[in-house]
């Protein structure tokens, strides 16, 4: 029974831990369309520039903290510079134009990252501090770099909620999520203010993308497949709504992660093996779909919508 | 008027001038593999391999220069199928080669089969094409799925193991692969878990619910980029220096300069490694190195292998490729300098080949390499060829 326990909780820190990645890249997400109303196919890419940012900068500057910072910035940066260069022209546009433009980014960055570190992919090693796994319970080793994704993003999500709940920024990007047309009204940069979200947006992608890197390892269109369960995640948590994105984030991760661990184990008690073994990693992998169907369903706004939409 | 009068005039002609061209300039082959995405490095050791044959055969094959058309299949079975009919139907090839993947291989095949179209499959290796789906139109120069596996299976036997966890991708060639397995592994399977594919690379769940079947070892099976991935976070969890792991198609030239410390001491089997002492192996990987500056994979040497086996035909009809019957004769005889040392085909035109055990192990200046150990089977026959209709 103990063992059942142990692997329990284990595979809920997995979720919890896939959860909080997939927050870090739907907040940006979710933010972008709730405030410019721009679908942005291309968060993804900044996703994977993160990751192979950190990759460049790491070995670069001999310090895997260091690198990350540079790449966080980096990616700031390039976000911004998309921002001004391309999304800015796509603002008044149709839904259909945004989808367009926004994927032929992807197509842009894909050819870029080939150009520049080639097709192979990159490493990202990790210290040794952090490549280790620490017991946690007798005999249970667990990543130590799994914990700290935890930890990082959950301080990470708590900065957020402070700046948007507690500054004036924040303020304004919550006015600008509820009434876009009245907050440039008032007078304010709005201009400024997308730009600013938009790199923030593209910084938390980016951010998501280089904890992932010694995970995963940095590769071309490593966005694409993660860009479409964060879609699922803002659909499910509201869009343009910060606290629906973490709490469907954490949801998703867990259905994701649990479900795939223990629906073998459970379809075999109903059924043969070979019937169980065929079944459950087809189901299993749809599971966060049908999530979104019966959330769709039942509250189509998501969970916690944004008001005055 | 005239104009029109001319325009039809040249288009008879055009017509007329087909079968005057159908009387083989060139021998024209399609090879069909991943050219981009994370599998690209694979699709691309295959081709510079390929390229090299032609090189070493200078360009012609029985007195004809060859024409080779490369196609991308973006590792997705509908855009393979695409691919191999616009091959078959627009740029009229006599050979299709290629295929890394089973589930593309398995969508492809029957456009190629029903136009008569020789295919030579230089990996993909799914247990249905050596059973009931076989055709004397396709040919393996690599394996069937099952084989490598089973010959890990036998290792571990060897090995003492008592009980194991196998983990895969859910796709057509995972499937096999933990079949061949299962098939001579005589120890109890603990846990058997399968992946979404190609896209699932976090392997969190599976790695925990391995710790917690505490198995005495873990066998494998991720290709290409997913096999350094795995590997990353197999060490990360700190299972490597807990469970051992046995590994088919997981450590390769390809992947070993990203898997690094990570794949050292991890064991595997291959019909081919670049150690194996024969004179046109030796030649092969000393001119790949010189050519590409990077070693060559088992990709790359069954897609040499497959160029040769082409020429063999091509040669044994002096270059009338129109022969179909006396070509497929010529291959069935294996009769070409394979790198891997010589084999024979078995009915179902798979090769019934030896199987290595391979090791990684330091080289001279310290970067792991792969290393040939021992034999593990001599002369394995895949167990699906009594399924398979020709004789």
């Amino acid at each position: 029974m103990r063992d059942e326990v142990i692997l329990l909780v284990e595979q809920c820190l997995n979720g919890l831990q896939f959860g909080l990645l997939l927050f870090l890249l739907a907040a940006g997400l979710t933010l972008v369309f709730g405030i410019m109303n721009l679908v942005n196919l291309a968060h993804g890419s900044f996703y994977m520039l993160g990751a192979y940012f950190a990759a460049t900068f790491a070995p670069l500057t001999g310090s895997f903290v260091l690198g990350a910072a540079l790449a966080l910035a980096a990616t700031l940066v390039v976000g911004m510079a998309v921002e001004l260069i391309a999304i800015r022209k796509l603002y008044g546009r149709d839904h259909l134009d945004h989808v367009l433009g926004t994927f032929g980014l992807i197509l842009f960055f894909n050819e870029l990252v080939r150009l520049v570190w080639g097709p192979g992919g990159m490493n990202l090693p990790l210290p040794p501090y952090l490549g280790t796994s620490i017991e946690i319970f007798t005999d249970v080793h667990y990543p130590v770099y799994r914990i700290a994704i935890i930890a990082v993003a959950l301080v990470v999500a708590l900065l957020l909620y402070l700046a948007v709940m507690r500054t004036r920024v924040g303020m304004l990007i919550r006015a600008g999520a509820s009434n876009r047309e009245m907050v440039g009204a008032l007078g304010i940069n709005i201009q400024l203010l997308y730009t600013l979200v938009f790199g923030v947006g593209a910084a938390l992608a980016g951010l998501a993308g280089l904890i992932q890197a010694p995970i995963l390892t940095a590769q071309i269109g490593m966005g694409e497949n993660i860009l479409i369960v964060a879609l699922v995640v803002i659909i499910i948590g509201g869009i343009g709504s910060i606290r629906g994105a973490f709490i469907a984030a954490i949801f998703v991760g867990l259905v994701d992660t649990v479900g795939r661990a223990f629906l073998p184990e459970l379809f075999r008690l109903a059924m043969t093996p070979a019937a169980a073994s065929a079944l459950a990693p087809a189901l299993s992998s749809m599971l966060i779909y049908v999530l979104m169907a019966v959330v769709l369903v039942l509250r189509p706004q998501g969970l916690f919508p944004v008001d005055g939409k | 008027m005239n104009k029109i009068f001319a325009a039809a005039a040249g288009a008879l002609t055009a017509c007329v001038s087909v079968p005057a061209l159908a009387q083989q300039k060139s021998v024209k082959i399609g090879f069909v593999s991943t050219f981009s995405g994370p599998s690209a490095v694979i699709g691309n050791d295959m081709r510079n391999s390929f390229d090299l044959a032609l090189d070493h055969l200078g360009r012609k094959m029985g007195g004809l220069p060859v024409e080779i058309i490369y196609e991308d299949d973006q590792q997705k079975p509908e855009v393979g199928k695409q691919k191999t009919e616009k091959l078959i139907e627009s740029d009229h090839v006599d050979f299709i080669a290629g295929y890394i993947w089973s589930n593309v291989l398995l969508a492809s095949l029957k456009p190629a089969i029903d136009s008569k179209t020789i295919v030579v499959s230089a990996n993909a290796g799914p247990s249905q094409i050596a059973g009931e789906l076989c055709s004397p139109y396709f040919f393996s120069t690599s394996w069937q799925n099952d084989q490598t596996p089973a010959a890990v299976g036998l290792y571990m036997n060897q090995k003492g193991v008592r009980n194991a966890y196998l983990v895969g991708p859910n796709y057509a060639a995972g499937k096999d692969m933990l079949a061949g397995v299962k098939a001579t592994f005589k120890g109890k399977i603990v846990g058997e878990d399968y992946t979404r594919w190609p896209d699932q690379l976090d392997f969190s769940a599976e790695l925990s619910k391995v710790r917690a079947a505490r198995p005495d070892a873990v066998f494998v099976f991720y290709p290409g980029a997913a096999g350094v991935q795995f590997l990353n976070q197999y060490a990360q969890a700190g299972l490597k220096n807990q469970i051992p792991l046995y590994t088919a198609f997981t450590i390769d030239e390809t992947t070993l300069p990203r898997q690094g410390e990570n794949a050292l001491g991890i064991p595997g089997a291959q019909q081919w490694v670049n150690d194996l002492p024969n004179d046109a192996n030796k030649k092969f990987v000393a001119d790949y190195k010189a050519k590409y500056k990077s070693s060559p994979s088992f990709y790359g040497a069954q897609s040499y292998d497959a160029a040769n086996l082409v020429n063999s035909a091509v040669v044994a009809v002096k270059g009338d490729v129109a022969k179909k019957v006396d070509m497929i004769k010529a291959m069935e005889k294996a009769d070409f300098a394979s790198i891997r040392g010589p084999y024979r085909y078995g009915n179902n035109h798979f090769p019934i080949q030896s199987f290595y055990l391979q090791d990684v192990v330091k080289g001279l200046d310290g970067i792991p390499v792969l290393k040939t150990v021992a034999t593990i089977v001599k002369d394995d026959q895949d167990g699906f060829h009594d399924k398979c209709a020709m004789k």
